[in-house]
């Protein structure tokens, strides 16, 4: 068994109302920075995985994002494995 | 006599409200511990009460919706159990599956406490056989995350289904963007599922049962599913 590091960037999914980015875009527009649109907030999850292969541990993070650590209803996410 | 089981999540803080309103609409009533891995067999309707359920860590809901209890709630749920989930309570029924969608963070992205009224839509509902059709009731919101989304697809299926059970309205019943305290599709403020035994609503019925503490409406709630 390896260890690996695996991170999950979560965004909400296209078409989902971002409140937080909008309110986020209002303050930067209301500070001049008028050139920055459509700003969207995501997650960024960082964890441990212990599995025979890289492709092993993307199997594993895979499973428990769709289970519980993104929404799919209005969450997509990516995962990156790294040794 | 109907009994109900109140589950108490690490961060609930509705349980004593929830237990409280059942106890005077006159049922028997118990606690359920989150770790739990039975429940009692003289158990009627299972309330998933209102909260912070594990600090909203992750997404309200998500990690209430694993605990050991919720197991024996969908099974309970899946053979015809009642389940009630309020606010926080409903957030964990959408994540658990046992309702469709879920609730966003309120498009003001504040925190709303304050009372509302509710249009019934549907009074056919083991959770409203004692409200008229289209009886408006007021009870309090608090919630942060309320905001109900769910697909186009089953946004017609539960309008097509009559499972729309509450709407957020004027007091006079007509249902306005004005009227709707967090941004939920078509006003919703209340779902049931296809079986017709679990209902998940953001307002809080159980926050208004005793006129002492200003109105007692909820109770007409309790007071239905004890009529079952």
């Amino acid at each position: 068994m390896k260890q690996y590091k695996a991170k999950i960037k979560i965004t909400l999914r296209k078409g989902i109302l971002d409140v937080q980015g909008k309110a986020v875009e209002h303050a930067l527009h209301s500070i001049d920075f008028k050139s920055l649109t459509n700003v969207r907030i995501g997650k960024y999850v960082e964890l441990n995985v212990e599995a025979e292969n890289s492709e092993k541990a993307r199997d594993i993070v895979q499973n428990a994002s769709e289970k519980l650590i993104a929404n799919p209803i209005i969450e997509d996410f990516e995962i990156s494995v790294f040794e | 006599m109907m009994k109900y089981g109140i589950v108490v999540f690490p961060g609930s803080n509705c349980d004593h409200d929830a237990f409280s309103s059942a106890s005077l609409a006159g049922a028997m009533t118990e606690y359920l511990w989150h770790k739990d891995t039975q429940i009692p067999k003289d158990i009627d309707c299972i309330i998933l009460p209102g909260g912070f359920s594990y600090g909203d860590y992750l997404r309200c809901g998500a990690i209430a919706r694993f605990s050991p209890i919720m197991k024996e709630v969908i099974d309970f749920a899946n053979i015809g159990g009642l389940v009630l989930g309020i606010c926080n309570g409903f957030q964990i029924l959408c994540e658990s599956g046992l309702l469709p969608g879920t609730l966003l963070r309120n498009n003001s992205l504040t925190f709303k406490c304050k009372d509302v009224h509710l249009k019934t839509i549907n009074n056919s509902t083991v959770y409203t056989s004692s409200l008229e059709m289209e009886e408006v009731i007021t009870i309090p919101v608090a919630h942060g995350e309320g905001n109900y989304f769910a697909d186009e697809e089953t946004i017609t299926e539960l309008e097509s289904e009559n499972r729309i059970v509450f709407k957020y309205s004027e007091l006079d019943g007509r249902v306005t963007k004005e009227s709707n305290p967090n941004g939920s599709l078509k006003n919703i403020a209340g779902i049931i599922n296809k079986s017709g035994n679990v209902l998940g609503m953001m307002p809080h019925p159980e926050r208004y049962c005793e006129s002492i503490l200003g109105r007692n409406d909820g109770l007409k709630i309790f007071k239905s599913i004890n009529s079952k």
